[in-house]
């Protein structure tokens, strides 16, 4: 992991936290902090948490037990700190938007009537800094799986955050859109210093492109550098079964 | 009578002042209620005020309230505001705290409000003058609008259009994505409240007017022909109220020459607005919506 910011908190702290949803225990005990410009992948099979966890850190969900804490401050406190990329299946297609002014959610945090000039200046550079500037007038509802994961990443991104949160991004993109979204994660990392939490499926991009990884499932199994943490042993605690090195050989 | 002559007579004004605040309310509400899939709740709560109507009629004449010299307590409206308000909440709340969809938590308070709607009406003394008959309920009678009714609508949309213009941003975002604008520090759950809220406000007090029946209609159909042509939320919210406004206008128009039911036409106007929305709709924005 790399090095605290001098005097500075952790990215993303969670200590002991435990949640439980109805009468499902979804997270227990779960404590890892990620320092600020770490890459952070999330991992582990459905039903382990991920999700519950993102939304803690959102602070969507207030855990029963233990705190979130995001740059030391309560997790929620600063939504402008945050960029974050949902999952699309939460996106209803029969909205009537353009990408332009879903960039533009990011920067007035609602819905625009019309899209001010200023605004529409910054999400063009959004819109361009992902590659997707030819989408601006168009519609949400035409935009393929991938345009659409570029849309929400420039929404994210059009207000610089400190810290991008992605829940399971690339889910319905394909392969090459996949690789260009974790490119540009990597690319705004570098330009920026920011934090990058994303949870996903994809345990060969966990290994290629975190720093750390944090194996979950309800609690968790495995924390620190890709090559120690998927591992078989690690994996077959969280996923029950043998087998992830094909998910590993990449 | 020519319609320029008739529009310098009192309950002319009257109707066309009620009818068009209640286009510009419905208008902007019904794009939040066809947004969000919830166009069974106009129908479920113009239900609730049918429920709301009775018991507050059985309350007035029980209670010797209709003798009173107090015009409002003998208008069985101030009764229905506060039971819709409570169906609009009791709805919100089985949404929220049980797994049941809104089209299930919407019936189950519809068939109920309409059972004690009935049930009161059915024992308030058929010689008792209530000023308000079943049928103009059911069906109407915008021609009747008294003075205080247009009072109450006029007051009842301020507060609704307030909330609807200052709250637009906030309720857009929310109707995209909830989660997205809980995010951004949006209070999604609590503007939904205030939306059902809102809807049973509105619904009740234009109820009178309109219809029961024909309510449900005036709430949706202007909101989703200008879905079919709109390209942004804003599109949308501006011509759903400019549908609604010209659908008013034209039915009310329409009603008055040809001496047919004002509610019926004003809805019958709208559908004919839909239909041509829906050809435009191609044309306009390349693809059915």
């Amino acid at each position: 992991m790399r090095a605290l910011a001098e005097g500075g908190a952790p990215a993303l702290h969670l200590h002991r936290v435990g949640v439980r949803l109805g009468e499902a225990q979804v997270l227990e005990d779960v404590s890892f902090e990620v320092a600020p410009g770490c890459f952070l992948a999330v991992v582990g099979p459905n039903g382990a948490g991920k999700s519950t966890l993102v939304k803690v850190a959102l602070g969507l969900l207030t855990p029963q037990r233990g705190h979130a804490a995001l740059f030391g401050e309560v997790a929620g406190a600063h939504p402008e700190r945050i960029g974050y990329v949902p999952q699309l299946k939460t996106f209803d297609r029969t909205f009537p938007a353009s990408a332009m002014e879903l960039v533009a959610t990011g920067l007035r945090r609602r819905w625009p009537a019309r899209v001010t000039r200023m605004e529409r200046d910054l999400a063009r550079a959004a819109l361009s800094r992902v590659g997707a500037e030819r989408l601006a007038r168009r519609q949400l509802a035409r935009l393929s799986g991938g345009e659409l994961q570029r849309a929400y990443l420039a929404r994210a991104l059009v207000r610089r955050p400190s810290l991008v949160l992605l829940d399971e991004p690339a889910t319905g993109v394909d392969y090459l859109a996949e690789h260009d979204l974790y490119d540009l994660l990597e690319r705004y990392q570098a330009d920026t210093g920011a934090t990058v939490v994303m949870v996903t499926h994809d345990l060969a991009a966990a290994r290629f492109h975190a720093d750390r990884v944090l194996v979950l499932n309800r609690r968790v199994h495995g924390f620190g550098p890709p090559d120690e943490v998927l591992c078989e042993p690690c994996l077959e605690a969280a996923f029950g079964h043998h087998g992830h090195h094909h998910a590993l050989a990449f | 009578m020519s319609l320029a002559d008739a529009l310098h007579l009192a309950f002319m004004q009257r109707a066309l002042a009620a009818g068009l605040l209640i286009a510009v309310m419905a208008g902007m509400l019904g794009v939040f209620v066809v947004q969000r899939r919830l166009s069974f709740l106009g129908a479920g709560l113009a239900h609730a005020a049918f429920g709301g109507m009775g018991l507050g009629a059985f309350v007035i004449v029980s209670s010797g309230l209709l003798a009173s010299g107090i015009g409002l307590l003998r208008h069985p409206l101030w009764i229905a505001v506060p039971f819709s308000l409570l169906a609009a909440l009791g709805i919100a709340w089985v949404r929220e705290r049980t797994q049941l969809s809104s089209d299930t938590a919407i019936g189950v308070f519809f068939a109920v409000s309409v059972a004690l709607g009935v049930l009161f009406f059915s024992i308030i003394p058929p010689d008792v003058n209530l000023g308000l008959s079943l049928m103009d309920l059911l069906f109407g009678s915008i021609l009747s609008v008294t003075q205080p009714d247009l009072l109450v609508i006029a007051g009842v949309a301020a507060v609704a259009l307030a909330f609807l213009v200052g709250a637009w941003g906030s309720l857009g975002y929310a109707t995209f994505d909830d989660e997205l604008a809980r995010t951004d520090g949006v209070r999604g759950r609590l503007l939904e409240v205030l939306l059902f809220a809102c809807a049973a406000l509105v619904i009740t007090v234009s109820a009178v007017v309109v219809g029961i029946i024909l309510m449900a209609a005036y709430l949706v159909i202007p909101a989703a022909s200008a879905r079919l042509l709109a390209r942004s939320l804003w599109q949308m919210t501006v011509l759903s109220v400019g549908l609604a406004v010209i659908s008013t206008l034209l039915g009310l128009a329409l009603s008055y020459l040809v001496d047919v039911p004002s509610g019926s036409t004003i809805v019958l106007t709208q559908a004919v607005l839909f239909l041509v929305a829906a050809a435009l709709s191609r044309s306009v924005r390349g693809s059915p919506a």
